[in-house]
């Protein structure tokens, strides 16, 4: 700071308590209303002071929508999606910095395409995709008319139908979710930066390509790992429209999309004290992975947009 | 075994082997072609389709979806609800951001634990974010509501349109605030602090400092942010919209992602869809050139 001005501090502490009042105010309703009785919820105005009713809530939850259950599908399709992003994104990143082979140039254009196009702008074909994931085999079978070539051969006719349903599974929530551009390029621009010395002195040892990997540049990339995991933990515990297209089963939906079915609609009692309860819970763990790792979550969130 | 000519993005000490980067490289691209490249070359082919209801029969169209989507009346209507939406969105996310960045920047005390709270909105879930918003606004319950009503303004987000347009305008802000903010904040911190002393010393009060050197050499920062706020508005907000109005009144809030999935799943007008998601393909391509200036932007400006 330059020069000392109390008027303009002081005027700076309250907007900032400006910002907390408007991102708390929110939060704060949705515990009243979570820990209120439902005939309380409705009262209006509503009471500004919370009641003693929030477990009773979640237990409600817990019944209507088998949250607990929700819960765990969230942890799972979150630690999967982050795991598996890290993984392919680290061997990816490799390749392609440290080997010289031919389609080199090639396969980085691919990965980076990706970049270009959110999932929510090709929804209907990737449910296609994921209701079914031998349909490109069966679409080149239709393509190549191997059907009527093998009626004009044998005379029999024949039907192919291939079928790889992943709907109301884990894989089909995570795996479409975790190819990411973003993450390899993190990696890259980090590899680009580990010394050439390194590689150098591995070979010297006779350390393999692989050894080299695990044993210098995996410890290498630690930190840049821990707070892309964090971004990567938020973005799969807070995915919706996935879940929500491939969950029929209401079993496998995940934690968000049980606080939507909670949701009261005009033609359902209005029960939004056990919502907002549910709320709560459902968005307790990405908050607590926020505060805890605050430094880490504000390193990857900056380096995962360069 | 150091590489005699220069490839870009390669180590100058690497590997020639050929089989092991095929090997590294295939989980991604595996998951690339099918979930990737397969359905958007497809979506391509189904917008040149089109399909009876039974999907008995399909026929090769030409352009026939996209000049059927530009003359209907609620795509015209979806693409204005978009524009209007993202760009108030926009604007309040930015400005909101800006002075809660500069305010940060100029305090000491208490400065990360106003920084941690910030954030939070960050870690919640859009469709919760939305849940929350459209409870303090409920017409019947919300306290909010209830505090307009007692103003004597009437407030309906269930039937009056801008009602709901102002709502999910605010629940959206409200979830993005805190992406722009952290990357205003890294901005500020940025700045040499010689360039703010010399113009304090040239009697630039803190104001005029900030307005006439902080924000030009925040510029390619806003840019970047302007570009994401646009596809975070455009793509992201999915869940907020179906959370708080589900794209009503009557198409009020009906932005262009929410309607790809309402023609898709629910009208189950596959080819109309495929057309809508071929637009947005194109419009995501554009914001992604635009990123690109910004990286190219930010390499000139690093003094």
């Amino acid at each position: 700071m330059v020069e000392r001005s109390p008027i303009l501090t002081a005027i700076c502490h309250l907007i900032l308590i400006g910002g907390i009042i408007l991102v708390c105010m929110p939060l704060y309703f949705a515990f009243i209303a979570g820990s209120l009785t439902m005939e309380e919820v409705q009262q209006v105005p509503m009471p500004w002071l919370p009641g003693g009713h929030f477990l009773e809530n979640i237990a409600t939850a817990w019944t209507k929508v088998d949250f607990g259950q929700l819960l765990v599908n969230s942890l799972i399709v979150a630690v999967g999606i982050t795991i598996g992003k890290v993984a392919i994104s680290l061997l990816s990143a490799f390749a392609i910095t440290y080997f010289r082979f031919r389609f080199r140039i090639l396969a980085f254009w691919l990965i980076f395409t990706s970049l270009m196009l959110p999932v929510e702008v090709r929804i209907v074909p990737t449910y296609e995709a994921v209701a079914n994931a031998a349909l490109p085999i069966q679409w080149l079978i239709d393509l190549l008319n191997i059907q009527g070539l093998w009626e004009w051969i044998s005379g029999n006719r024949i039907e192919i139908a291939l079928e790889w349903n992943m709907l109301n599974t884990y894989q089909g929530l995570i795996l479409p979710l975790i190819a990411s551009a973003s993450a390899t390029f993190l990696f890259r621009q980090f590899f680009l930066t580990v010394p050439e010395e390194l590689l150098e002195a591995a070979r010297l040892d006779g350390a393999s390509a692989m050894r080299f990997f695990w044993t210098i540049l995996l410890p290498l990339s630690r930190s840049n790992i821990i707070a892309l995991s964090i971004i990567l933990f938020l973005y799969g515990w807070n995915q919706y429209l996935w879940p929500l297209l491939f969950t029929t089963d209401k079993d496998m939906a995940t934690a968000v999309i049980g606080v939507k079915h909670l949701i009261p609609r005009s033609d359902t009692e209005p029960a939004w004290n056990v919502a907002m309860s549910a709320a709560l819970l459902a968005m307790l763990p990405p908050v607590l992975v926020v505060l805890v790792m605050q430094r880490w979550f504000v390193r990857g969130l900056v380096d995962s947009s360069k | 075994m150091v590489a005699t000519t220069h490839e870009p993005g390669l180590k100058h000490a690497h590997f020639r082997t050929a089989g092991l980067p095929a090997m590294l490289l295939l989980p991604q691209l595996l998951i690339l072609l099918f979930f990737f490249f397969i359905p958007s070359i497809r979506a391509l082919f189904q917008a040149f389709l089109l399909a009876d209801p039974f999907g008995a029969t399909v026929h090769f169209v030409w352009f026939d979806n996209f000049t059927a989507l530009f003359a209907s009346e609620s795509y015209r209507n979806s693409v204005w609800v978009t524009i209007w939406f993202t760009l108030a969105q926009n604007v309040v996310t930015i400005v909101v951001a800006l002075v809660l960045a500069f305010a940060t920047d100029r305090v000491v005390r208490f400065q990360s634990a106003y920084k941690g709270v910030i954030l939070l909105p960050y870690a919640i879930a859009p469709v919760i974010a939305g849940v929350m918003w459209a409870f303090l606004f409920n017409p019947a319950v919300g306290p909010i509501a209830f505090f307009i009503k007692s103003l004597g303004i009437a407030w309906d987000p269930n039937r009056n349109g801008s009602d709901a347009m102002l709502l999910v305008v605010l629940a959206a802000s409200w979830k993005h605030i805190c992406y722009d903010y952290i990357f205003l904040v890294a901005g500020l911190l940025a700045i040499p602090g010689s360039l703010m002393e010399a113009a304090a010393v040239d009697g630039a009060g803190p104001v005029r400092r900030f307005a006439q050197i902080a924000l030009p050499l925040l510029g390619p920062t806003l840019f970047f942010l302007t570009t994401m706020n646009f596809v975070y508005g455009f793509f992201e907000t999915f869940a907020i919209i179906d959370a708080v109005t589900r794209g009503g009144p009557a198409g009020a809030t009906n932005i262009l992602v929410y309607k790809v999935y309402q023609d898709g799943f629910i009208n189950l007008d596959l080819g109309s869809s495929a057309a809508q998601s071929v637009l947005l393909m194109a419009f995501a391509l554009l914001l992604t050139l635009l990123q690109f200036k910004y990286i190219e932007r930010k390499v000139n400006y690093s003094i």
